[in-house]
């Protein structure tokens, strides 16, 4: 309760101090809106429909992508984490696109793919696979042993030690790797969305650059916020109360 | 009850365990220098039996266990069981380890049930069944469901033997299961695991470097000496169980053995 009080007060000074400047008009309100005019813009486009609609088409991307990512970038760290070749081989590559900022990849998305929803795709999954490759790999790398001893010892081997071992002793590095990988999808496609301007779809990233092309500064300190938010959001409702239940079953304080 | 459950918690007969000729050699991580593990090592153990390996770190006495649970393959020798060679790890041979190697993300009846789940010819039921009876043997009913991390360390190792002895093994190998307790903790773990074994017979074979633990609990105490690791003496012990581990006639036979043990120390090798 201290907590959300202490956030509220936090939040609600911000909010004052921003209005206080910009009734003091140091700055124009083209550059420094009011806190109201940014929240008349929220209310008004999600009345219209254009904010939900907006989150939608960005969420449905995020989602699309990132699930391809996960379902190439597990795979690919077991493999890295087992043979000493995949480790030299993808896991170096993944260690490479690891370190490439996601907004390197637009320019060759652009011109493989053109103005499509596939170049936002191609992004987010070359966005979050390394990150998602490289924490599988650590987390199987640095699997105690022992586990998968006791298990043949009681007659597990092979898939099935696998899945019934390796896989939920891995769990956390896996989970934390999940993160990561969302948290550079979301990057990437944010990214993406600035610099693709299709027509296929108008998403988050696309309204924050119209609002920089009509000089809408409501537009864009409203858009960020909702990015923020849903930012927010995934991390508390989806990631933070999964791992806070693995860290409790495994005995582990975060 | 169905019939399958009786027979399924009959205790099936320990059987006789024979190490032949048994020689380990490999390689340190660090530099890559050859260590002789264990050499020409020669073992019997009796169907029943319980025997203790005793020997300073480094000894080859936790690699003699790896061996005979088939998790490492010997350079040459065999192991039998029964007069047949072990081929791999099997149900037979169930180990404890000393890190209780319990599976963090499952519960207490989870662990218990993993290797009955890999048995054939049980249905669920049966195997919860047999799960319970086991937990209830060791004493932990209260604590069916709950989280590993959650119980002691002592509570922990109940958990392993109970998961050890819930397939049904006829030999049971312990790689210094009590090491990391309290001495209280311990000894209390002296008496249960007698009483245990007492019902439920296994053939034992039982690591540590605790002289005195060895004297409490087994019929026989083989003595290991490092560089390569090898046997070089037995005692018998002819105390009768249940055995009380304070015991002025056990105080004697841990401190003739442990006076052997420092007797069979090469000086070169404590000099290094």
């Amino acid at each position: 309760m201290k907590r959300v009080v202490s956030s509220i007060v936090f939040f609600a000074s911000i909010v004052l101090v921003w209005y206080g400047l910009v009734r003091l008009g140091i700055w124009s309100s083209v550059l420094l809106p009011s806190p109201v005019s940014v929240g008349e813009y929220l209310y008004h486009e999600t009345i219209d429909g254009v904010l939900p609609g907006a989150m939608w088409v960005t969420f449905r991307r995020l989602m699309v992508g990132y699930f391809i990512g996960l379902a190439l970038g597990l795979p690919l760290g077991f493999l890295s984490a087992f043979f000493r070749v995949f480790q030299d081989t993808v896991g170096l590559i993944a260690l490479g696109f690891q370190t490439l900022p996601s907004v390197c990849w637009i320019p060759l998305a652009l011109l493989w793919f053109g103005q499509t929803e596939s170049a936002m795709l191609f992004v987010v999954i070359m966005g979050s696979l390394g990150s998602v490759i490289i924490a599988t790999e650590t987390g199987v790398k640095n699997l105690p042993p022992i586990y998968v001893r006791a298990a043949r010892t009681m007659g597990s081997k092979g898939i099935h030690t696998l899945l019934t071992v390796v896989l939920p002793a891995s769990l956390p590095y896996l989970v934390s790797g999940m993160k990561q990988g969302w948290a550079f999808a979301w990057r990437s496609l944010m990214a993406a969305e600035i610099y693709v301007t299709i027509l296929t779809g108008f998403g988050l990233g696309q309204l924050l650059h119209y609002g920089r092309e009509l000089h809408a500064m409501e537009q864009v300190i409203g858009v960020m916020l909702v990015i923020v938010l849903l930012g927010l959001l995934v991390d508390k409702v989806l990631f933070s109360p999964w791992e806070r239940s693995l860290h409790r079953r495994w005995g582990k304080a975060q | 009850m169905t019939t399958s459950l009786q027979e399924e918690l009959r205790n099936l007969p320990p059987q006789k365990l024979e190490v032949e000729g048994i020689s380990k050699t490999f390689r340190t991580k660090r530099n890559r220098s050859v260590v002789r593990a264990l050499e020409d090592v020669t073992v019997r153990v009796n169907e029943g039996e319980y025997v203790c390996l005793v020997g300073r770190s480094g000894c080859g006495k936790t690699t003699l266990l790896n061996l005979i649970a088939g998790l490492d393959r010997p350079d040459s020798g065999r192991i039998l069981v029964e007069g047949t060679p072990i081929k791999g790890p099997g149900r037979d041979r169930m180990v404890m380890f000393q890190e209780t190697a319990l599976f963090p993300w499952l519960d207490v009846t989870g662990n218990v049930l993993y290797g009955l789940k890999l048995k054939p010819n049980l249905t669920p039921k049966d195997r919860r069944e047999v799960a319970r009876f086991y937990i209830e043997m060791v004493g932990l009913d209260e604590f069916e469901h709950a989280s590993i991390h959650e119980l002691s360390g002592g509570m922990q190792q109940r958990v392993a033997l109970a998961r050890a002895l819930a397939p049904n093994p006829r030999i049971l190998l312990m790689d210094e299961p009590f090491g990391a307790l309290d001495a209280l903790t311990r000894e209390q773990l002296y008496g249960d695991i007698q009483e245990i074994w007492l019902k439920r017979r296994k053939t034992i074979v039982f690591v540590t470097h605790n002289v005195r633990e060895a004297v409490c609990l087994g019929d026989r105490v083989l003595l290991f000496a490092p560089n390569p690791g090898h046997l070089v003496g037995e005692f018998k012990i002819d105390l009768p169980r249940p055995r009380d581990i304070n015991s002025v006639e056990l105080a004697e036979y841990s401190s003739t053995i442990t006076r052997a043990l420092k007797g069979y120390d090469p000086k070169e090798e404590v000099a290094e």
